[in-house]
């Protein structure tokens, strides 16, 4: 483990155990009263998964027309990291909407999107467990349509109908609520940009420890 | 003719003479498509009356698994007899390969969906031929959406294994923009006033889907498709 990795851990610690203070402090909002605190961890998690999404899509890209073999241990990493955030995007959603809509699920532009691009990489997941040799460059592709996907999809189902509060509420958030989600949004990036390294070199080395066994039965 | 369309040509021709010399997919495929539609009817007709809307739903959901089971039985094809080694092999642009598969897949839909319109009109009381011309380029856009990823990522799992699971795992996610296009555009077709305007948004929109997927696919054919 890298230096800058400790501070790194270190740091994340830090601020996720600060973190339940902060988000204890805001204000209430009007109408939601407690239950919209949810949203403290909610939109960084959803962050993340696009930011996880787009990640695997960068790494795609070169790993099939740069030909960077490499390439691929940051598309498994990034693609892992999209089912995780999203899977909590996911959880945290319905529990801040039951108490907002009143019912857990609508098929609004933006949770139609979230759910599709979930779909995908949980798809890419399944691919590399068992499709087999050759399943690197499969997924890429997969990784790679799935980006171009997501505007379609956030097309048709927002002509369809929508009820997602727009981002555009962010910058219009008093001062109290905006000091603790940004933190949160801080520490969320943390935590993604370490497990994205982690994972991302346990692929490495798994592949170093494979050429060292074919150098091995070779000799 | 230009030397890519001529490698098209003949990788449409010859999956066109094995077929008609079987028929296999084709006939398959067509009864499949019909089961679908039956066990769909037995389901979301109550008491003699179709539910609001269901008709639309049917007819695209019937399309895309009649249309996974084409793909898939298509490559499969390939790769028994070990021929899809010898395309590749062929000194042919891999885009222009992509075009001929995709070309094949499209022509076993059509005729495919030249029964299954129809049926849908007979049984749901749909009305497809009052706005024809409209239905007739939704089904189309939608068609082409659907094939143009579907025969990429069929091309690309052929060499995987579970790959009659993962296909539509991969497409079907991927394909949502067709679905609720196709099935919105068609919904609007069948009401008991066809309403053009909504319709034609959502072709637009199939439009649009086709374009990106089509560019896309021909694109990343060449590097997947290369070891």
């Amino acid at each position: 483990m890298t230096r800058s990795m400790v501070v790194m851990v270190a740091l994340a610690a830090g601020m996720f155990a600060i973190a339940p203070w902060l988000i204890n402090g805001a204000p209430s909002e009007a109408t939601m009263g407690l239950v919209y605190k949810i949203y403290f961890f909610h939109m960084p998690s959803a962050w993340m998964f696009l930011v996880a999404a787009t990640t695997a899509g960068v790494a795609s890209f070169r790993l099939l027309f740069l030909k960077r073999p490499r390439a691929d241990h940051w598309v498994i990493a990034a693609a892992e990291l999209a089912v995780l955030f999203g899977a909590f995007t996911l959880v945290t959603g319905p529990l801040w909407a039951r108490k907002s809509w009143g019912v857990w699920w609508v098929w609004d532009a933006r949770l139609t999107s979230s759910l599709m691009l979930f779909m995908i990489f949980v798809a890419y997941s399944l691919l590399r467990r068992y499709g087999g040799p050759g399943s690197d460059k499969l997924g890429a592709g997969l990784a790679l349509f799935g980006m171009a996907n997501v505007p379609f999809i956030y097309v048709s189902v927002n002509y369809w109908r929508t009820f997602h509060p727009p981002t555009s509420v962010v910058p219009k958030l008093p001062v109290e609520m905006g000091i603790p989600l940004w933190f949160c949004v801080t520490a969320f990036t943390l935590l993604f940009v370490i497990l994205l390294r982690v994972r991302a070199h346990l692929e490495h080395q798994r592949e170093r420890v494979e050429a060292l066994y074919l150098a091995e039965d070779e000799a | 003719m230009s030397a890519f369309a001529r490698i098209v040509w003949v990788i449409v021709k010859k999956d066109l003479t094995v077929e008609v010399r079987s028929l296999e997919i084709l006939s398959t495929t067509m009864f499949f498509a019909v089961t679908v539609v039956l066990m769909f009817s037995f389901g979301l007709v109550v008491d003699g009356r179709p539910l609001n809307d269901v008709a639309a739903a049917i007819l695209w959901v019937a399309i895309a698994f009649s249309g996974t089971l084409a793909l898939g039985r298509t490559f499969e094809r390939e790769r028994h007899n070990d021929t899809l080694r010898a395309l590749l092999l062929a000194p042919a642009d891999r885009p222009a390969l992509y075009m001929g598969k995709l070309l094949g897949i499209l022509l076993l839909m059509g005729l495919v969906e030249l029964v299954l319109v129809p049926l849908i009109g007979l049984l749901f009381n749909a009305p497809v031929i009052q706005q024809g011309m409209l239905l007739g380029l939704l089904v189309a856009a939608g068609t082409l959406g659907f094939a143009a990823v579907g025969t990429l990522f069929a091309a690309m799992l052929m060499r995987a294994r579970s790959r009659d699971v993962l296909l539509p795992i991969m497409l079907y996610p991927m394909t949502v923009p067709v679905m609720i296009a196709g099935v919105r555009g068609t919904a609007a077709l069948f009401q008991p006033t066809p309403d053009a305007a909504v319709a034609q948004f959502w072709l637009s929109l199939l439009a649009a889907f086709d374009v990106v997927f089509v560019i896309l696919a021909l694109w990343t054919f060449e590097p997947v498709m290369t070891d």
